[in-house]
């Protein structure tokens, strides 16, 4: 427990935010899990947000001038910026609460969404240097393991196996050749305060993540999986399903990193096959028996470091 | 009024910056613009400037960084040079879109390869077409001048848009010269506080940067070049209340013994002072030779341009940047197509000279006008010659 949560009781069914921060009638696809976790993240925050975007998926749904979806202050400068985008948000109210010509004592979260490539990939620089110069804000990083807004092209975020445009499955290649990138382990590499992963399967769980994120003070940096039934092949009703299956299995645990101590926030004892969740999706039909073993055997290993982090401290 | 002291140039501007009260600074080191980022984080780490700096890891985050202060609503200042102002590039053309006004002094410096410290055009040459306001100061003074000039013009509501101010690296940026700080008074006499009608504030949500779909992609832009046209005006008016706090007057052309001139020499930048002395000496041999000095790069002062150089026979265009394959430098196209029109126009030739830090003596500058006046009579071969080439 932080101090800043002292007075946070956490979100349930009855205490809901009315507020929408996000407002309905947007151009995302039928399904879209990225929108939900958007969307639940910004009613976790509340109207006394900046927020800054990164080009992509949600940037554009949200957008089309004249239309927006955004009821907060909003921001979109380019794709791999962000974080730096944010930096400078959030130095600026630092120095007009110091001179007086923002209210003191008035409470604004800065919040920087990006996807998994304006994370992981292009991104990954400006996130380092705002982490690293301890900016008090959120980072979200909307993780839907792949380019969806150009076409569905791999990134870091890919999972190994996964088909994409640009990692075909052919004679010589079983499609994504490399394992995702951990990127929540190298946000908490920088030391900041508060690292946590979260789905839009477990919305409670997202929206608390989200709020403690907010509250800390300093850097926190929030990674959430985010179901595209587009870029994946999947059914927009199984968006769900899948989030929670991607939990279930192991394959995207639930933890936080609290000033550097790993919790596990839920906890999967009888995990269920990886197959389960590999099947449901296009992207992984080609996989063979060999391939879904080594997946699982790395999601196995995954799972048991986790598990050492979380004991040993 | 301050007193006149010697200062090198770049200290003297972080002064400037300081006295324009700038909220927020993010800025990546790079030679030789260091000395002026180095100087502002002195006067922040001893509380004499009252501002955030940010220590980017990068210039595509320091100007980025600048775009978020900025609409935020805080008065916003960066600084590079080279190869960090090609890798903002990216992010240069988004700020004027958005109409956030942040100020960037340039110290000119040549772009790799070969990599060279030194100074030449070529950087901001790459960056013409950006939208920003874009001066070039001669010396110390000017240098010092044009900030202050750049903050009132761009956060002027009517115009909202940012200014580079160009020094030339080393040459300038480098140099220990006589310069007059002005009061703190004078300052915020001349220099209102930032107060932008848009912001990012809770209290009045907006959206910023949303996507143009082809239905208005268009207009915004035409919006935005209007705007940027309409600038001219605040920006010589800015010129003449400066002129009635600070008893310095500047003008978007500087002239130099053109009255009688029928061949003139144009340049920008510091290398004007240099020309100045060659047109003397050419003054003394009974040469009718002038200069033409542009400081006001962006947006181009047509009008002020084409009566600065009425009456000439031929205009020697002198760039410091090289547009490989071009019809000429950067400087030298945009000369000619301004004239083309121009009933009776001076012919136009053009050279590129002194880049990547080569001296250009007051002997370059007489042998430019030498060619000049071969020129008169019959047409050059090339559109651009390049001088002082080793054989």
């Amino acid at each position: 427990m932080l101090k800043e949560w002292a007075k946070f009781k956490g979100f349930s069914a009855k205490n809901l935010p009315k507020e929408e921060p996000f407002a309905p009638g947007h151009r995302a696809c039928q399904g879209c899990g990225e929108v939900l976790a958007l969307r639940l993240a910004l009613k976790a925050l509340g109207m006394n947000v900046i927020a800054i975007s990164a080009t992509g998926c949600m940037e554009i749904i949200s957008s089309p001038f004249p239309y927006t979806s955004w009821r907060v202050p909003w921001l979109h400068v380019a794709f791999e910026n962000a974080a730096a985008v944010a930096s400078g948000v959030e130095a600026a109210l630092r120095a007009l609460k110091r001179k007086g010509r923002f209210p003191r004592n008035r409470r604004v979260d800065v919040v920087a969404f990006a996807g998994d490539g304006g994370t992981a990939d292009i991104g990954l620089q400006a996130l380092s240097g705002a982490l690293e110069r301890g900016h008090d804000l959120v980072y979200i990083c909307l993780d839907n393991e792949a380019y969806m807004n150009t076409g569905v092209q791999r990134s870091g975020c890919t999972p190994y196996g996964a088909m994409t445009t640009t990692s075909p499955p052919g004679k010589k290649s079983i499609g994504q050749m490399t394992w995702k990138k951990n990127v929540p382990a190298i946000a908490a590499a920088h030391g900041i305060p508060y690292v946590a992963t979260a789905t839009p399967a477990f919305f409670l769980d997202l929206m608390n993540k989200v709020k403690k994120a907010a509250l800390v003070e300093g850097p926190a940096y929030v990674h959430i999986y985010s179901p595209c039934p587009t870029g994946w092949g999947t059914k927009g009703e199984d968006s769900i399903t899948l989030a929670k299956l991607a939990v279930e299995t192991r394959i995207f645990p639930l933890y936080e990193v609290i000033e550097g101590k790993y919790y596990i926030t839920r906890k999967i004892t009888k995990p269920k096959p990886v197959e389960e969740y590999l099947k449901r999706q296009r992207r992984f039909r080609h996989l063979t028996e060999e391939e879904i073993r080594k997946i699982q055997a790395r999601v196995d290993a995954e799972y048991e470091r986790l598990l050492r982090l979380a004991e040993c401290l | 009024m301050g007193k006149r002291i010697a200062k090198e140039v770049s200290i003297a501007i972080a002064e400037a910056v300081k006295q324009c009260r700038v909220d927020v600074i993010a800025a990546y080191p790079i030679t030789p613009q260091t000395h002026i980022v180095e100087h502002l984080s002195e006067l922040v780490a001893n509380g004499e400037l009252d501002a955030e700096y940010i220590t980017v890891e990068s210039e595509h985050s320091a100007i980025s960084a600048c775009l978020g202060s900025v609409a935020t609503g805080a008065r916003t200042f960066t600084s590079t040079s080279s190869q960090g102002l090609a890798l903002m590039h990216e992010i240069l053309f988004i700020a004027p879109a958005l109409r956030l006004p942040v100020v960037m002094v340039v110290a000119n410096r040549a772009l790799s390869a070969p990599i060279s410290i030194w100074n030449d055009h070529g950087d901001i040459m790459a960056e013409r077409d950006i939208g920003w306001i874009q001066t070039f100061a001669e010396n110390g003074q000017e240098a010092v001048d044009l900030v202050y000039h750049a903050f009132r013009v761009a956060e002027d509501r009517r115009v909202m848009f940012p200014a580079i101010v160009n020094i030339d690296g080393f040459t300038l940026s480098h140099m220990i010269e006589p310069i007059e700080l002005p009061d703190q008074e004078q300052v915020d006499r001349y220099l209102p506080p930032f107060r932008p009608r848009y912001k990012l504030d809770p209290r009045k949500p907006l959206t910023m940067g949303p996507v143009g779909i082809p239905e208005i992609y268009t207009e915004a832009k035409k919006a935005q070049d209007e705007a940027f046209k309409n600038a001219y005006r605040v920006i010589l008016k800015a010129w003449d209340e400066f002129e009635e706090v600070f008893g310095r007057r500047y003008r978007p052309v500087e002239t130099y013994r053109m009255e009688d001139a029928e061949v003139a020499l144009l340049i920008m930048g510091s290398l004007a002072e240099t020309a100045m002395t060659a047109v003397d000496r050419m003054r003394e041999a009974g040469k009718k030779v002038g200069l033409v000095r542009l400081r006001l790069w962006r947006p181009f002062p047509l009008r002020d341009f084409v009566k600065a150089v009425k009456g000439l026979k031929v205009l020697a265009v002198i760039d410091r940047a090289l547009s490989p394959g071009a019809t000429g430098g950067p400087v030298g196209t945009e000369v000619r197509s301004a004239l083309y029109q121009v009933p009776g126009r001076p012919r136009v030739v053009n050279f590129i000279a002194g880049l990547g830090g080569r001296d250009v003596t007051v002997e370059d500058f007489e042998e430019m006008a030498d060619r000049a006046y071969v020129y008169m009579k019959k047409k050059p071969k090339e559109p651009y010659e390049m001088i002082g080439v080793k054989e």
